[in-house]
């Protein structure tokens, strides 16, 4: 049953075990690089890399941990690019911690909560992106507002079906 | 102090990590495209590829299984398409086998040198980099098969980027669509040159075109060969707009050839050589050329009873040809692409008469009297002259008249060659 207070003694902490912190980030960068190779859109309008962090980051309700989660998977996804090592990694440190620190104090367990939350960090997410890569490494890339909004409402549509199916693997502590 | 950093400590390693992070960011933007973080993203590529590799070989086995045992419907019916097909292309390639060997004797002319695709590796598309931001594709073939850095990649189609990241088993290959890629075309028809580039949202345009240039939409692109690594003429894409960009510039959009958005299996051009263009000795042996050759009792004829239609008087007809070797001076004869001099000419020629044909002019002109004498151009010293051009068109010289070679009179000669426009 969801935990749904917001009081700090009441609130429940999950935590993982090691096959599932190491596998869901690791297969959902797989997947983010696989399919694209058949559906070249999913690239665009899907961010498996960033659900997962804030589903982690939210259930977790660490800070450092959700930082520290972000900042991996941001960078092994900079990794695998060709840009710059760390713009990934930047925009989704922050992510983790926002969604961390949002989770210590907001029901973050109905699917409600989650759509908003999930479509606010991307757009949260776009915005450093686009603000490192600019500012940062003079790249030239632009944010189109529209297609931002709807890959936003796309990932945020697909991070509530995906925290369901990864709510089974959480373990109380 | 304590509780203050108590209280700030998740704020303070944010920071920390954020910092770290944006540090790395300013070494890398300062030293450039460096090797720095090579190993990184190897290891990154390592972690991320096998299961790629694995999707790839269930999906590929699957698709095979199905495909070459149930689902052949049509198989038949498109066999008898593609027989047709392949004989369609072999008149057509009758066709170009004439054009291209026009125009490497005309390279042979310019002493151009030109670039053959030696050695080709094929690799299978595993996987992107997952980003709409980065156009790179993973493909499962790396240093053990030959692959280097900045060899390009093709498919059938046209070009597909270049290689940028190799590991021995792996490689990343930089698709032209990514912003970071820049590649030298030329435009087909108006021979116009300029810097392919992708942009932001993953489209191709063509850079550096003047804005006084006229470029209509449907116009093919291909590699200038000036960026060392594609070589030259092989197709790019097609023009699809045309606009006013900025700074004195078109900007043209370009529809790839190759679909970069559906890759499966690509080439990686391993091998490349450069060679100075040499006439093939098998095309266009010309009627004149065997008469000479097996007709050794044909008598001298003066030069000025010899000229034929093209050649101007006083000329040995020797030096018509390109790889003639010629009287040291006064040499002028004309045909359509001017005259050639050769300062190496020491070997007399035969004053056997032939006949200049405007723009086709062979490499075997000069009557040699046996394959060991076969003339050789001599780039250094070979020049070609505008002036002089004849007007009048000169002979050419029929098939029966080639036809009529008495072939077995000299077995060790070679056959002749039907020298009739396809």
């Amino acid at each position: 049953m969801p935990i749904t207070y917001t009081s700090g003694e009441q609130i429940e902490v999950y935590r993982f075990s090691l096959p599932v912190t190491i596998g869901v980030p690791l297969v959902s960068l797989i997947v983010q690089a696989y399919v694209p190779k058949y559906f070249p859109g999913f690239a665009k309008y899907v961010d498996l890399p960033l659900l997962v962090t804030i589903f982690f980051a939210m259930a977790r309700r660490n800070p450092v941990a959700g930082l520290f989660t972000g900042a991996i998977i941001g960078l092994v996804q900079d990794m695998l690019g060709a840009g710059e090592i760390g713009i990934y990694g930047i925009a989704k440190t922050v992510v983790g911690y926002g969604a961390s620190s949002l989770g210590v104090k907001l029901d973050v367990e109905n699917a409600g909560a989650r759509l908003l939350v999930t479509l606010g960090f991307y757009l949260v997410h776009s915005a450093v992106y686009f603000t490192v890569a600019r500012g940062l490494v003079n790249s030239t890339q632009h944010f189109n507002w529209g297609t931002g909004f709807l890959a936003g409402l796309v990932n945020a549509f697909l991070g509530v079906i995906l925290y369901f199916v990864l709510d089974r693997f959480k373990q109380r502590t | 102090m304590e509780s203050v950093l108590g209280r700030y400590r998740n704020l303070i390693i944010l920071v920390g990590v954020l910092f770290l992070q944006v540090l790395g960011l300013a070494v890398q933007v300062k030293k450039g495209e460096s090797q720095d973080t090579r190993l990184i993203r190897v290891w990154a590529l390592r972690a991320v590829t096998p299961f790629e590799r694995a999707l790839v070989w269930v999906q590929t086995s699957s698709g095979n299984v199905w495909h070459n045992y149930f689902y052949l419907r049509g198989v038949r019916a498109e066999n008898r398409q593609l027989k047709e097909q392949i004989e369609q292309m072999r008149l057509e390639q009758v066709r170009l086998s004439e054009d291209a060997a026009q125009a490497r004797r005309l390279q042979t002319l310019l002493s151009f040198k030109e670039q053959f695709i030696s050695k080709t590796v094929a690799a299978q598309v595993i996987g992107t980099s997952g980003s709409d931001l980065s156009r790179i594709v993973t493909v499962d073939k790396g240093e053990n098969a030959g692959i280097k850095r900045d060899m390009a990649v093709i498919t059938s189609d046209g070009i597909v980027g270049k290689v940028l990241l190799v590991s021995p088993n792996l490689a990343q290959v930089l698709l032209i669509s990514d912003q970071s890629s820049g590649v030298g075309a030329i435009l087909e028809k108006s021979r116009l040159q300029g810097v392919l580039r992708g942009t932001a949202n993953g489209e191709v345009v063509l850079e550096r075109v003047m804005s006084d240039e006229q470029v209509q939409p449907g116009e093919n692109v291909l590699t200038s060969g000036g960026d060392q690594i594609f070589p030259k003429g092989l197709p790019v894409g097609t023009v699809t707009k045309v606009g006013n960009g900025k700074d004195l510039f078109l900007n043209i959009k370009i529809k790839p050839a190759a679909n970069l958005s559906r890759l499966e299996e690509v080439l990686v051009l391993t091998g490349k050589q450069e060679r100075e263009v040499v006439a093939d000795d098998q095309v266009r042996v010309r009627a004149a050329d065997i008469l000479a050759q097996r007709l050794p009792s044909v008598p001298d004829k003066p030069a000025t009873d010899a000229t034929p239609a093209g050649v101007a008087p006083g000329a040995s007809p020797a030096s018509t040809g390109i790889n003639a070797t010629t009287k040291p001076a006064g040499t002028t004869a004309g045909n359509a692409l001017g005259t050639v001099k050769s300062a190496s000419g020491n070997t007399p020629a035969k004053s056997v008469a032939v006949p200049v044909q405007p723009g086709k002019t062979s490499g075997k002109t000069s009557a040699p009297t046996s394959a060991a004498q076969k003339p050789k151009v001599n780039k250094a010293s070979t020049e070609v002259k505008p002036e002089g051009v004849q007007d009048e068109p000169p002979a050419q010289p029929s098939i029966v008249e080639q036809k009529q070679a008495p072939v077995a009179d000299q077995p060790d000669a070679p056959p002749p060659q039907d020298n009739s426009p396809q």
